[in-house]
């Protein structure tokens, strides 16, 4: 057997927040990597996988833990390692052939190898005619395209990917993922290995040989899946959605164990909420109290029907489960008495159901309405909370939190909020 | 709303809390000063201490009141001209056809070269009063502002969404509500940011049109400028100490107080849906929020300003279908009409030209603008090679970057004519090349223009971009080559163009200064109107400023056009 590619040990990535608590991003997370692999690392968004992948790239240094590239330790971006981004990250003043000239530009290889092995890559991927144009002239596909060509033309032994397809729409995307494949499965590609992040479950097992879920907050490596089909892959193969619908149990079973379900009390402060709207959640409610679901529904066919990713569709999911009007169990979701009452409620009522669900569950909205209660003037600065959320969690996360409450709060009438003056109140909105 | 509660204390909100107290004093003091320094306006030129100047630091408050009151006094002009003009060039296709090109070259006009024609102007229509003078200088300053402001309303009438204009049509808002309720607010972010930017580079102009000789005449208004022509003229250095700290106070207030709070405000006008990156309100615009009285106030002023724009005022009886296809017939009377304006123009300006002017002046004119010309572009290469690198580095900093740009802007607006007199005791003291050593105050007040661009660029510049330049391992000037300069770009050519512009303006100021008797003078076109409008010669003040507009107009458009078009079409991300 070879000496693995690329080792990642203990590794750990920490941001410094005040003095007091670093934010963990990433927590002991163990990686190797071989040659003849393509792996995924599947997680929701904010478990730290696309940080691993720039400690991986040398974008990052970790806090802690070690990077081996080829037996060397990691110290910065390295030769051999390329990445495609999610963005495509293409020069809009550079022309194709330049934007994949780039990196060989940056090696100093010679101008007559140079335009060679570009023309080469660029017809390997299906960009032959297109050198002379400008990335605003192709579209999204096209230009995830020119960012392949771009890695590709180093030879890198190791391609990195960040949500490559994530930005594309579903038809593009899919052409782009089995011509990829199909190249690989030849023997084509002048990689060795292939690391991909995605949070799309069924592209995880559609293109990979092994997969790595992360676990959110910190992130870790919660489990590592082989994927024994051989390539190309039927998704439609009765064994191929197994293996979907058990991922997606693996991931819901483990939401209830972090910090979003009150099982134990936690600290008001503590619970971070998910940017999910109030219109989200009553259509979801509505899909799945109407046929064929009846009130249960299966969440890879669910996503599939809602064209939802799953790293739409859990926190969604997780939400509804929050405030008790659905329940997340096995990879399926299923309303509860609560959520039907919701359902068949008229415009009051939902929003009397909602608030009732809101102090039950979201100890944060009885945090603020404490302190307006108790204040003379029922104002209180949106800024002390956004404080105190910041110290059980990252400033990203606190905003969401509060963005969130706020409009949870508003629907619910159970506080009103001044934007230019950043104040929640108990005013009448005007 | 069962859950709301009606708070006995509501009541309780009404009064006023310490901070009004504050704002109320505040306010008072503004009123009295206003009040204060008008009555200055209206006295008689000879009236005795009405257009002295005493070198006394404490007369300096009330110098600066007058110079701070005399750029609001433009501003006002500024503002009615843009919404005037602006809108006029926006919404006839006639007039815009007319305007707009007069608005590029008035933009290209060196703005001192004015003064002594307006100064002229206006004592005429107010023979012997102060009055005359204050709207000279006040005039100096609008002509420095009113351009861009104008072109930047111009423009956002041009480039109202069309889906927002389907809207409003759709609804049957009269023109007038129209114009209020959505062009208006659409234009507002561009407009506050360009007023803010005329408003810095007002400052220069105000210093530079306080003291004013024509001929044999020489007038000082009272403010920071006559006070540091006086010390000018007297080798005072101690006053001019004060007065760069008396107008360092002055800038800091303006900067804190009037731009910084309503540039965050215009922010809400923004169309663009992506939630920027939101800085911290400034304090003063919190303080506006959190006053009760002061955020009454502006209630109050934004319900009348409401309701005077809802108005269904209309100047057609109704809008109905869109106006038919424009008639031939009129499209020629009014091309004859422009045609013989122009013709009528030609011929007043050569039979004045003939009898005043020989082809030798005109060689000479443009032979100093060569000089001139090449000072510019020296200048502006150095200021690239200095502020450009500069500028990236702080950019990618986004800690040094936020607190570098705030100071440029200060620095933009400080204006630098202030320091002619520290340069000059330096260059007469140690018997510099003049040529040489007054060159670099044409750029003192430009150069922050490009220094704020480049770092607003750098600071701008995606994430994405940088990740994979650092991922292909671009470094060195490959880096600068294919990835920085291209990214920068169009940022920099934006500082570029008002840098070159104020050092064109700067030159007529910058080229003659004197010190006491001392003068000093470098070849060139800006020397050669300083000196012109000193002689009063009125035919060669004339020719001069033709010669350097001409010049900057041909300057924009060969180089900076070109360049900012490129930038435009190739170099801007997304």
């Amino acid at each position: 057997m070879h000496m693995p590619l690329l080792e990642v040990t203990g590794c750990r990535q920490a941001y410094h927040k005040d003095a007091s608590a670093d934010l963990v991003v990433l927590d002991d997370v163990n990686l190797t990597l071989r040659e003849n692999e393509i792996v995924a690392l599947l997680g929701r968004s904010g478990s730290g996988k696309s940080t691993l992948l720039r400690i991986v790239s040398g974008l990052l240094q970790p806090s802690a833990g070690r990077v081996t590239w080829r037996g060397k330790l990691l110290t910065g971006p390295a030769d051999g390692i390329a990445m495609v981004f999610q963005s495509f990250a293409l020069f809009p003043w550079l022309t194709v052939k330049e934007n994949v000239e780039l990196g060989l530009e940056a090696r100093r290889v010679p101008r007559a190898e140079r335009e060679k092995r570009a023309e080469a890559a660029l017809d390997l991927i299906g960009l032959g005619g297109f050198a002379s144009a400008y990335p605003k002239e192709l579209s999204g596909g096209m230009r995830q395209r020119v960012g392949l060509a771009r890695a590709l033309v180093v030879y890198p032994d190791l391609l990195l990917m960040d949500e490559p397809f994530s930005s594309l729409d579903v038809l593009t995307a899919e052409t782009l993922r089995t011509d990829l494949i199909e190249l690989w499965a030849e023997g084509k590609l002048p990689v060795k290995a292939v690391l991909m992040v995605t949070h799309n479950i069924e592209e995880a097992v559609l293109m990979c040989d092994r997969i790595l879920v992360f676990s959110s907050n910190p992130g870790r490596v919660a489990n590592e899946l082989m994927v024994p089909f051989p390539h190309p892959r039927d998704r439609l193969d009765p064994a191929f959605r197994q293996m979907v619908d058990d991922i997606y149990g693996l991931m819901t079973r483990r939401a209830p164990s972090g910090p979003k379900t009150a099982a134990v009390p936690v600290h008001p402060m503590a619970m971070s909420l998910e940017r999910v709207g109030i219109n989200l959640m009553a259509g979801l409610m509505e899909a799945l109290a109407a046929a064929p679901y009846d009130g249960r529904a299966d969440l890879p066919t669910l996503a599939a029907a809602l064209h939802y990713e799953v790293d739409e569709l859990l926190p969604l999911g997780e939400t509804l489960q929050l405030l008790r009007f659905a329940v997340l169990e096995e990879g399926d979701i299923h309303l509860t008495d609560k959520g039907r009452a919701f359902v068949q409620a008229d415009v009051d009522g939902r929003r009397a159901l909602f608030a009732e669900a809101l102090r039950a569950h979201v100890p944060l909205v009885n945090a603020i309405r404490q302190v307006l209660d108790e204040r003379w003037n029922h104002r209180a600065s949106a800024v002390r909370f956004r404080d105190e959320l910041e110290d059980h969690m990252s400033p990203d996360y606190a905003a969401d939190t509060l963005r969130t409450i706020i409009g949870w709060g508003r629907y619910a009438e159970l506080f009103s909020y001044d934007e230019e003056a950043e104040q929640f109140s108990l005013d009448d909105p005007e | 709303m069962s859950d709301m509660i009606h708070s006995p204390l509501a009541a309780e909100r009404r009064w006023p809390n310490l901070w009004d107290m504050a704002a109320i004093l505040f306010v008072c003091a503004v009123l009295v000063t206003v009040a204060h320094v008008a009555r200055g306006t209206l006295v008689r030129i000879d009236t005795p201490g009405a257009t002295e100047i005493s070198l006394d630091p404490w007369r300096l408050p009330e110098y600066a009141a007058r110079t701070t009151l005399r750029m609001f006094a433009a501003l006002a002009a500024s503002l009615i001209f843009t919404f005037t003009y602006g809108a006029a060039a926006a919404k006839s296709r006639r007039a815009g056809a007319v305007l707009v090109p007069l608005l590029d070259i008035l933009q290209s006009v060196p703005i001192l070269g004015f003064l002594t024609f307006t100064v002229v102007f206006f004592m005429n229509l107010f023979p012997g009063q102060v009055l005359g003078l204050e709207l000279a200088a006040i005039f100096a300053i609008f002509t420095s502002q009113a351009w861009n402001m104008a072109f930047s309303l111009y423009q956002s009438l041009r480039t109202v969404p069309a889906d927002l204009d389907e809207a409003a049509v759709s609804f049957r808002l009269s023109p007038w509500q129209k114009f209020w309720r959505l062009e208006v607010p659409f234009a507002i972010p561009g407009l506050v940011w360009n007023t803010m930017m005329s408003m810095s580079g007002g400052w220069f102009f105000v210093v530079a049109s306080e003291a004013i000789s024509v001929g044999d005449n020489t007038w000082k208004l009272p403010g920071i400028g006559s006070y540091i022509a006086q010390a000018q003229a007297e080798r005072n250095i101690g006053a001019i100490v004060w007065a760069i700290v008396a107008m360092l106070v002055v800038i800091l207030a303006y900067d804190q107080l009037l731009f910084r709070p309503l540039v965050a405000w215009s922010a809400k006008f923004r169309v663009e849906t992506t939630a920027g990156a939101t800085a911290m309100d400034p304090w003063m615009l919190r303080l506006i929020r959190r006053t009760r009285l002061l955020s009454a106030l502006g209630d109050g002023i934004a319900r009348a300003a409401t309701s005077l724009g809802g108005l269904r005022l209309s100047f057609r009886r109704d809008p109905g279908p869109r106006e038919a296809a424009p008639s031939r017939a009129r499209d020629a009377i009014w091309i004859v009409v422009l045609a013989g304006l122009f013709g009528w123009a030609a011929w007043r300006v050569f039979t004045f030209a003939a009898a005043e002017l020989s082809w030798s002046d005109l060689s000479d004119a443009v032979l100093l603008g060569l000089v001139t010309l090449t000072r510019v572009v020296i200048l502006m290469v150095l200021a690239s090679l200095i502020w450009v690198p500069i500028g990236v580095w702080l950019g990618l900093r986004p800690a040094w970057a936020r607190r570098a740009q705030p100071v440029a802007q200060f620095l933009a607006a400080f204006p630098a004519n202030l320091f002619f007199p520290v340069f000059v005791v330096c260059i007469v003291h140690f018997h510099l090349n003049q040529d040489i050593w007054l060159t670099p105050l044409m750029v003192l007040g430009t150069q922050w223009y490009i220094l704020f661009n480049v770092v607003a660029g750098a600071a701008a510049f995606p994430g994405d971009l940088k990740e994979a330049a650092s991922n292909f391992r671009v470094n060195g000037f490959l880096w600068w080559r294919k990835v920085m300069m291209p990214g920068i770009f169009s940022y920099y050519v934006t500082g570029a163009i008002t840098a070159s512009g104020g050092c064109w303006n700067a030159a007529i100021v910058a080229e003659a200064v004197s010190w006491g008797d001392t003068k000093l003078v470098a070849h060139g076109l800006g020397a050669y109107i300083a000196q012109a409008t000193e002689r009063g010669d009125m035919a060669r003040v004339v020719l001069g400023v033709v010669v350097m507009s001409v010049f900057v107009l041909i300057f924009n458009r060969l180089v900076w056009h070109p360049l900012y078009s490129h930038a435009r079409r190739r170099l801007t991300l997304g």
